[in-house]
């Protein structure tokens, strides 16, 4: 281990870290089949020089300088705008504290500076663009079809109706139903923290906007039955029935059979 | 039957009506035999009456339910107003329960009431069995309608459970596939009792309709004929009551059938049946809508059974790999089928448990005067030690939900409930026990020295003392009429020898029941006021735990 | 019999306890209704007030039956439901309300004390009659002289209900080898789960070029169509691939060519009670079971290292055709899903 240690700080390291990481993410990335990479040509030079900046104060520390990535944080060459615009417009980054997963809270950064450091990682290296408009309308989707994509992939970890769900050692699917059609695209194609990453041949655009009609649907309409009791099943069910319904039922028995004054 | 002689008009022709009726039927002596029984009120005594009228509900919207529902697991292909899952081939079963939610007036509500009916059925059917329990009320005479009561339960379970798997959507579809990894699990016949359940391989098309009848006849059929047994026992034995003043081992103290109690049973079924009716008027269960048709491949996270069978999947999730083993190839799935052996185990026990409280005790006398918990502190403290550890299989069950919860480890809340599901059910014993003795003195305490008035007076020679109030004649009754009967030690047979289960009994009953508070006796408490010169208690550092035996 | 007695009354010899006389009933206490005629004729309007309210309940029920239609979407059926749920509530609660008020307050509430039977069983009268008529009937029968028709009758009933037994034969085929073969085979091609059972058009097979690393796809065969029963193979046969990082793999000598640049497929059916294993995390490469949280870990073979299961989950060898679409080498080498007691009598197809 000393040894690595040692080498690990060599000057060559970097470059060679630099060198593997564009083999194991862009490479990787290249091989997607038809998939919307961001160009770096999206961005302007002024943008990306502004991003940088903004990445060399606020991300470098665990990202490393160039992105190359360090012990605390993976390298982001190649992960493209998406990710960037992902994790940093849903406030996961950057992280509040090391933990089993990086939490949800308010964007430390305003929509301009987001896309600037988005426009700087994308120029990095080839990976997926912040997704267009066209794929994010729910009216063009279909809810249905995106109903048995999202029982097949996405439901064993977030519910059937994305109400989130338990992962190991303290790691967890988010509820879906306050997610923006535009995160929920994000996540699926760049597989922020352990979620799998859904590339267009596994999930193409449509098929996407399919997901997000569904998600949306089941979100927003209000369920038939009445309250949702957290869509969460049988166990809220079950709560509910005891701590509701019995205790009710045992007040009324307590007031039949309590003596009248 | 002569009201027939009365001027007013209206009530000869009641009369009449009765009259008529009385000639064919005899109605009279039903009349004169249940119009003026006995039933005490006390609210615990209604809880039974909660899983009796969630039944009748049961079967109210059940029949309903029947009249639109189809048992088939023929392909159709969904059309109906659910967006969500409009073009999805659906099975016949699953597409008739979203027309039953969706396009008939009404059926939601009634597929909600009756999914909420169960649940309270079988959360009110155990609560009653807990207050039978805790009060002593499954001894003689009344054993076997304790056993029917858990006959009662395990039927209720599984009519719960197959009408939980007959919508054929995601979420049941993933349970009967779990009743088939337990089913299969059985050592020698497994795999054939799976195959012969589902009509093959899992899931098959025939298991819809094998559920159907027995959830809608077979098991509700041996439910009535059940309850007609324990409805007929409780008549027989009348039901039992308090320890009270006028209450005796030969009486029973209340209100009659005719007009009251019939009035306020009455009364309650309509309570229950609101209470239901309001939560499905307002609160979603089983929006199966959400969970799609079943498909042996997708599965939502967070996929549980309804609460009753929630201890059985606790089990499942509570329990190690390393249970499974292979002896010459074969495997024992102790890992899986430990789920059946407990809820067995549990279940068997429970069911001898009067058999064994009159071993132990060497009791064979009637018992109609309920004991109060804490005068039974074994019993309460097995009773809870029983809850502990069927509660901690219980939220095994939703140890995913509650990790996310509380932003806790997944690994560690099962790891916690692994430590619990040993420790926890000692912990509560010893525990229980321990208050139970504890509240046991303080009744002792509060016979002996009576109420504090809060009125301080000082004596002749100085010293301060708090006035005492004596309690009434009626309030010490209440504390004093019970028995704590010792531990018997062993006893030689007919051959003048000790058995070997004799002795293992009289160890168990030391261990059991060598420590007790016995009642306050009329000595006791003539001793304790005559040391104080009538009325006044003082502060004399007496050993308040006279009572105590050991 | 029941003895009718007014309240007070002593019910029978009051056995003493503990040296404690039992003090007997307390007297009783007149309600308020019971001295007051303006607290009656109050009690009496209030419970007809609640009688009303379930007529007006009812009434609302059969308005709101027709007045709101479930029609098209959701929120139409939850208005109708929570319109006519809340007037059953109220046409339920009234009646109850209002019937357990008059009992409270209105009917006579005096305790009543009620005798028991000094024995649970019937009076020594009625157990020598019953004997009697069953000794009665032995003799007359002759059940205890006739030995041989007794004996057969005996051993008729309890064997007559075997055919009882029998019919029930044809629930199910005999397992056979159903549990030790799945659709993949040789050649089968891997192609995406959809959510159903893919028409001809609907069949997606899956290049090794689209599995990028950290990707996770839901798999069936491609000839699920085809087969008798769709579902029943489908439990069979569903697969999850996923793509890890060679490097990360500790792959067996055995196995080295059962994967494809670190493309790995391993049955999605739980080896401890078939639950879809699903959850797949692509930095961990640990795949949870979400029904009892049996944890698998990809990069060795899926060996369990965490849960109830026992067996890693069977790993389904795959390589990739001329087109570059990836193909199944054989069967599954083990069965899939639950352990079952003849796991280990025979061989799969593989």
């Amino acid at each position: 281990m000393k040894l690595l240690a040692a080498r690990r700080r060599h000057p060559m390291a970097l470059v060679v870290l630099l060198l593997v990481g564009m083999l194991l993410t862009g490479g990787a990335y290249s091989l997607f089949t038809g998939n919307t990479t961001a160009n770096a040509e999206e961005y302007s030079t002024a943008q990306v020089e502004e991003g940088q900046k903004l990445f060399v104060s606020n991300c470098a520390t665990c990202h490393g300088m160039n992105a190359e990535g360090s012990e605390n944080g993976p390298s982001l060459i190649g992960v493209g705008a998406a990710a960037v615009d992902f994790q940093v417009s849903t406030g996961r980054m950057p992280l509040q504290m090391h933990g089993p997963q990086a939490q949800v809270k308010e964007p430390q950064f305003s929509e301009e500076e987001i896309a600037a450091m988005a426009g700087y990682v994308a120029s990095l290296g080839p990976g997926p663009a912040v997704p267009d408009e066209e794929w994010l309308n729910t009216a063009e989707g279909d809810s249905a079809a995106g109903g048995g994509l999202f029982r097949t992939n996405c439901a064993m970890c977030h519910n059937v109706v994305g109400s989130g769900g338990a992962l190991t050692r303290g790691k967890y699917a988010p509820n879906l139903s306050e997610v923006s059609e535009k995160h929920l695209y994000e996540a699926m194609q760049t597989g922020p923290q352990n979620m799998p990453i859904f590339n267009d041949a596994n999930l193409t655009p449509e098929e996407k906007r399919d997901v997000i009609t569904y998600v949306r649907e089941v979100s927003e309409t209000p369920s038939a039955g009445g309250f949702k009791l957290g869509s969460l099943g049988p166990v809220a069910e079950g709560l509910f029935i005891w701590f509701f319904g019995l205790a009710g039922v045992i007040g009324i028995t307590v007031w039949l059979t309590a003596r009248s004054k | 039957m002569s009201t027939t002689q009365q001027t007013n008009r209206a009530t000869a022709i009641v009369g009449d009506v009765a009259q008529w009726t009385e000639d064919r039927t005899s109605a009279s002596k039903a009349v004169r035999e249940f119009g003026r029984k006995i039933f005490p009120s006390h609210w615990s005594f209604m809880l039974g009456e909660v899983a009796l009228y969630s039944f009748v509900i049961l079967v109210l919207t059940g029949t309903f339910l029947t009249f639109w529902f189809k048992p088939a697991m023929a392909e159709v292909i969904y059309n109906g107003p659910w967006t969500p899952l409009r073009g999805v081939t659906i099975s016949e079963a699953y597409q008739s329960t979203l027309e039953i939610s969706f396009e008939v007036r009404g059926g939601l509500f009634i597929r909600q009431m009756h999914h909420w009916a169960a649940l309270l059925f079988m959360a009110g059917l155990s609560i009653h069995a807990l207050r039978v329990f805790f009060t002593g009320a499954f001894r003689k005479p009344r054993e076997l309608n304790w056993v029917i009561g858990i006959v009662l339960s395990m039927v209720g379970l599984g009519a719960g459970f197959t009408g939980y798997s007959l919508p054929d959507d995601l979420l049941s579809g993933n349970g009967l596939r779990i009743i088939d990894g337990l089913l299969k699990s059985i050592p020698l016949v497994g795999t054939y009792i799976s195959f012969f359940l589902f009509g093959g391989e899992f899931p098959g098309i025939d298991i819809v309709s094998r559920l159907y009848s027995l959830h809608i006849m077979i098991l509700p059929a041996v439910l009535i004929a059940l309850i007609g047994v324990h409805m007929m026992f409780l008549v027989i034995h009348k039901h039992t009551h308090w320890a009270g003043p006028g209450h005796t081992e030969k009486n029973v103290v209340g209100e009659p059938v005719l007009p009251s109690f019939a009035a306020k049973a009455g009364g309650f079924f309509f309570m229950i049946f609101a209470v239901i009716a309001f939560i499905s008027a307002l609160f979603t269960t089983n929006p199966i809508w959400n969970y799609g048709p079943y498909d042996p491949s997708p599965v939502s996270a967070g996929t549980q059974p309804d609460w009753y069978v929630g201890w059985a999947d606790g089990i499942l999730r509570i329990m190690p790999g390393w249970m499974e083993f292979y002896i010459f190839g074969y495997p024992i799935s102790l890992n899986i089928n430990i789920a059946i052996i407990i809820m067995m185990g549990f279940w068997g026990i429970a069911a001898i448990w009067p058999w064994i409280e009159s071993w132990l005790l060497k009791d064979r006398r009637e018992h109609h005067i309920l004991d109060r918990p804490r005068n039974a502190p074994t019993r309460t403290a097995l009773g809870v030690a029983a809850v502990v550890w069927y509660a901690v299989m219980w939220a095994g069950a939703s140890g995913d939900l509650v990790a996310v919860f509380f932003h806790m480890s997944l690994n560690d809340m099962i790891y916690i409930f692994r430590v619990l599901f040993i420790v926890g059910p000692f912990i509560a014993f010893f525990l229980t026990r321990r208050i139970c003795i504890s509240l046991q003195r303080k009744d002792r305490e509060l016979v002996l020295h009576g109420h504090e008035s809060g009125h301080i007076i000082r004596l002749p020679h100085g010293e301060f003392q708090e006035r005492h109030i004596p309690l009434t004649p009626h309030e010490s009754w209440k504390l004093t009429a019970f028995e704590a009967p010792p531990a018997i030690p062993a006893q030689p047979g007919a051959k003048g020898k000790v058995s070997g289960l004799e002795r293992v009994r009289a160890a168990m009953a030391k261990y059991f029941y060598e420590e007790r508070v016995t009642p306050v006796t009329k000595a006791e408490l003539d001793a304790a006021h005559g040391d104080h010169h009538g009325e006044v208690e003082g502060d004399d550092h007496r050993d308040h735990s006279a009572g105590l035996e050991k | 019999m029941t003895s009718i007695e007014s309240s007070g009354g002593q019910g029978g010899q009051l056995a003493e306890m503990n040296g404690f006389a039992n003090p007997g009933l307390p007297e009783h206490k007149p309600r308020i209704t019971d001295s007051s005629p303006t607290a009656e004729r109050l009690a009496e309007r209030q419970i007809a007030a609640w009688f009303i309210v379930s007529m007006i309940g009812t009434i609302w029920f059969i308005v709101a039956y027709f007045l709101f239609p479930v029609g098209d979407s959701g929120a139409l059926v939850r208005i109708h439901t929570m319109a006519i749920g809340l007037g059953a509530t109220a046409a339920l609660a009234g009646i109850g309300i209002g019937i357990i008020l008059w009992a409270k307050t209105l009917v006579t509430d005096a305790e009543i004390v009620e005798d028991r039977h000094d024995k649970g069983g019937g009076t020594e009268e009625d157990q020598a009659i019953a004997l009697e008529i069953l000794n009665q009937a032995k003799d007359e029968s002759g059940i205890a002289r006739r030995s041989l028709i007794r004996n057969t009758l005996i051993a008729a009933v309890a064997i007559a209900p075997l055919p009882a037994i029998l019919v029930f034969r044809d629930l199910g085929p005999l397992p056979g080898d159903k549990l030790f073969t799945t659709l993949w085979g040789p050649g089968v091609r891997l192609c995406k789960d959809i959510g159903m059972i893919p028409e001809q058009s609907d069949i997606m097979p899956i290049r090794a070029a689209d599995v990028t690393i950290g990707s996770a796809f839901h798999v069936i065969p491609e000839n699920l169509r085809d087969s008798g029963h769709p579902l029943d193979e489908k439990a069979k046969a569903a697969v999850l691939l996923m793509r890890v990082d060679p490097n990360e793999l500790n792959t067996d000598p055995d196995r080295e060519s059962w994967g494809v640049d670190g493309i790995v497929a391993y049955s999605k059916v739980c080896t401890h009670v078939g639950c879809p294993v699903a959850l797949y995390e692509h930095q961990t490469h640990h795949l949870l079971c979400p029904c009892h949280q049996s944890t698998f870990d990809v990069t060795n073979h899926c060996k369990v290292i965490f849960g109830p299961a026992k067996r890693p989950l069977p790993q389904l060898p795959i390589a990739v055709d001329d087109e570059g679409y990836l193909v199944a080498q054989s069967d599954f080498t083990e069965p899939v899903g639950p352990t079952f007691w003849e796991i280990n009598t025979r061989e799969t197809n593989a």
